[in-house]
């Protein structure tokens, strides 16, 4: 147990003063939103709402596509104008459900009731967390009933509940911790609860003093509850990194969390979770945070899931006239937009808008072996390796090198000297990778 | 497309159509640290500049046109191959000025410019463009044009040393200290030859024959933890290096002080500092783990005091360095970093 360090990783101009001091501001609702169907990671959502059909917020307009899977619920009261293809924040088209808001923001029946949650039982805690709709909103989607459900044989003893918010630019954990403390650990009293643990570490870099002490405070009070203050280094908040860091347990390769005893959940997701419980609000809004010297007013946004990007941006002033890069999520792991129609999805904690000067342009330059690759990569893999192997297209070789422990973090890509896409060679191999052993199985 | 030749009129321009912001798309991360291949190369430069200077302020006149011709035509060389090969010109990363440097700095102040043109013409156009340059190659371009050099022309190479003109006796042909050492155990029997504290000091600071880049250990030795402070190189193979040249004479030494000479003698003379700073931790050439780094240093070490002691040359560190070159790869292979949570971990985790 303790502040122990990570292996690797990188110090990039974080660039949080921009929104950090900034409280989150509810956005009216725009004249449309796009809603994609598929919100989570696992199997998609199935629609069950069609064109002309009159909805009411929090409806489920998707239902769970599998176990792996969530409903998505309507944002606000309305219409849906169409269902059609959209371009989606992660880089594909993907279907969405166009909603024309009536202006009544009306409730679905059943929604936005308080009810206590004494006395709930596990079963029915996780169906709620299910029914609402609540997935890991630290950017990876994952549906949190699953995290849930540990196997039997897995002996959970520790709950994590990351505000590390590592990326840079990012303040959208940060304001929540710093407004709705008390939210967030009844969120994780829940969580620890249902996975039957006593220990819940609340985990926060050392860059939100403000939000370390609130938190203390607001922990204080509540037993097994602690608030560690981790050092602040890239990428402090993924998941192994950070379990690590706290309990110098090491998440075997291919493993999970749960390997190890240890379910890490989002401050959002916890907030999220709680309002499902305590008020039966299905996941239909979360803090954006809109950002980077390319937009005119930085804010930490409030936006409904659907709220496209366009609108988002305009909330926040505009675009300066030289912005060249609008990123879903923070600069190290973000997803370019080609598009503005794009909206905000359950996994998005950011918008980061970034000027032609500060984007770094990747080439395929040779690699000159200067090992800065090595030293930055917290999976202990060879990138450089890695990267020659990719774009030899040895992609036997690849895996033998472990590059589906790769974790895209990018802190080889951003230490290059040579400037090579690495990331970008390790998507392909990964996805050559699963093909292969597709065609083998 | 303004102009209005022959009455053409010019094309009208399209009508700008509002297609919204234009963005950059492309794959995370978005940001960069910085750091440029030409960053690190001036950085490398820079640690060496102090033995440069020093050089020419020993040598004289003579060590600046060496290093002057040298780095000259390496760039020269590297444009033209660039050129002929039909590839982007890559002057600007500064790697060829290195190799002209580093080349420079391992070969006497006698040297004639045919033999530095030469030197060169081996360093970036067969050992470095031929293989397709920066990254590619297998063995250090710099001692690959040395070593060519020794092997060819080994009178201008080995014969002709002058001691440093500031410390007087100016122009005196004269032997260095491993050639003497050398010389007098195949003709004595026993090494014959004072090793006190005037010495060593000589030798520090560089009052003796050689290369202009072998004399002062000092600067060198300055030159190498610069490198260390500003990340560009890992202690690993300097120290190990070293070290291992340390160890391997002193245990000789030990047994023998008569045919043996005192490890610190091994260690401050040569090319022993210019090598483990500035040769054996050229990147392309050396391995990428860290365990890979202590196995190459120490590799060269040891195959530099084998030819000190027992070979046909009076000193070893380039041939040691070339011949661990042909194994980094290798090496690479064998000390692959253990992913993070392989194996031995789960047990810690049970």
């Amino acid at each position: 147990m303790g502040n122990g360090r990570f292996f690797g990783g990188v110090h990039p101009i974080y660039n949080k003063g921009l929104a950090d001091a900034r409280a989150i501001v509810e956005m009216p609702l725009p004249e449309k939103f796009v809603v994609f169907f598929g919100q989570n990671l696992g199997a998609p959502s199935q629609p069950v709402v069609k064109k002309g059909d009159v909805i009411r917020k929090g409806q489920v307009i998707a239902e769970a596509g599998g176990f792996v899977s969530t409903p998505v619920h309507a944002p606000t009261s309305g219409t849906v104008d169409s269902i059609d293809v959209y371009p989606s924040p992660v880089g594909v088209d993907a279907p969405a459900a166009v909603i024309i808001p009536d202006g009544k923001d009306e409730w679905f029946e059943e929604c936005d009731v308080e009810r206590s949650s004494d006395g709930l039982s596990i079963d029915i805690i996780k169906e709620i967390i299910h029914d609402n709709g609540i997935v890991g909103m630290g950017g990876a989607t994952f549906p949190t009933h699953v995290k849930l459900s540990p196997p039997a044989d897995k002996k959970m003893d520790t709950l994590v509940i990351n505000g590390a918010e590592c990326e840079p630019y990012l303040t959208a954990d940060h304001r929540l911790m710093v407004e709705h403390a008390e939210g967030i650990l009844d969120g994780a009293a829940l969580f620890a609860a249902v996975i039957g643990v006593k220990k819940v570490i609340v985990a926060i870099e050392k860059n939100k003093p403000d939000a370390i002490e609130i938190m203390r405070k607001a922990a204080a009070g509540r037993e097994g509850f602690s608030v560690e203050a981790l050092d602040v280094i890239y990428p402090q908040g993924a998941e192994k990194q950070l379990i690590y860091a706290l309990t110098k347990r090491k998440v075997p390769a291919g493993g999970l969390p749960m390997d190890v005893g240890v379910l890490v959940q989002n401050v959002g997701t916890a907030l999220a979770a709680y309002e499902a419980v305590r008020y039966n609000r299905p996941l239909i809004r979360r803090v954006v945070t809109v950002t980077g010297s390319g937009i005119r007013e930085p804010k930490n946004v409030l936006a409904r899931i659907g709220t496209r990007f366009e609108d988002l941006i305009d909330f926040c002033g505009g675009l300066e006239s030289d912005a060249a890069k609008c990123i879903n999520g923070g600069p190290m792991m973000g997803v370019a937009q080609y598009s503005l129609d794009a909206a905000v999805t359950k996994g998005t904690s950011g918008l980061v808008i970034l000027r032609q000067e500060e984007i770094a342009q990747f080439v395929s330059d040779a690699c000159v072996r200067c090992a800065r690759c090595l030293d930055a990569c917290p999976m202990r893999l060879n990138p450089s390796a890695l990267s020659i192997f990719a774009e030899k297209m040895r992609f036997e070789d690849t895996k033998k090198y472990n590059v589906m422990d790769c974790i895209e973090c990018g802190c080889c890509a951003y230490v290059c000297p040579s400037r090579r896409p690495m990331v970008h060679h390790f998507r392909r191999a990964k996805a050559e990778v699963r093909k292969l052993q597709r065609k083998a199985g | 497309m303004e102009e209005n030749i022959e009455g053409k009129k010019p094309e009208p321009k399209p009508k700008k159509v509002d297609v919204g912001p234009r963005f950059v798309v492309s794959s995370s991360p978005h940001v960069h640290d910085g750091r440029t291949v030409a960053q690190i190369m001036r950085l490398v430069i820079i640690a060496l500049a102090p033995a440069a200077l020093f050089s020419i302020y020993i040598f004289g006149l003579d060590a600046l046109r060496v290093i002057a011709i040298s780095v000259v035509s390496a760039a020269v060389f590297e444009l033209v191959s660039r050129k002929v090969m039909k590839r982007n010109v890559t002057l600007r990363d500064g790697s060829a000025a290195l190799t002209g440097l580093l080349l420079a700095m391992n070969l006497p102040s006698t040297s004639p410019w045919w033999l530095i043109v030469v030197g060169n013409l081996f360093a970036i156009v067969i050992a470095k463009q031929l293989y397709g340059g920066l990254g590619y190659n297998p063995f250090n371009p710099a001692l690959v044009g040395r070593v060519v050099l020794l092997i060819s022309f080994p009178v201008n190479m080995t014969a002709r040393w002058v001691t440093a003109s500031r410390f007087g006796a100016d122009a005196v042909t004269t032997a260095t200290p491993l050639t003497r050492m050398k010389e007098s155990l195949a003709t004595l029997g026993h090494i014959d030859m004072a090793f006190g504290k005037k010495e060593i000091l000589d030798l520090l600071i560089g009052n003796r024959a050689g290369c202009l880049g072998e004399t002062s250990v000092i600067l060198l030795a300055l030159g190498g933890l610069f490198l260390i402070w500003k990340r560009v190189i890992s202690w690993r193979i300097p120290v190990m290096f070293i070290g291992a040249v340390w160890a391997m004479t002193g245990v000789f030494h030990l047994i023998d002080p008569a045919r043996y000479a005192n490890p610190i003698f091994h260690v401050i003379t040569g090319g022993l500092f210019i090598g483990a700073f500035f040769m054996a931790t050229d990147y392309v050439t050396s391995p990428v783990t860290k365990n890979g780094m202590l196995i190459f240093g120490a590799g060269c070490g040891v195959i530099t005091v084998l030819i000190r002691l027992w070979g046909a040359y009076p000193e070893g560190v380039s041939f040691a360095i070339l011949l661990m070159n042909a194994t980094t790869p290798l090496i690479d292979r064998y000390t692959r970093p253990k992913v993070f949570g392989a194996a031995d971990s789960r047990k810690a985790a049970a």
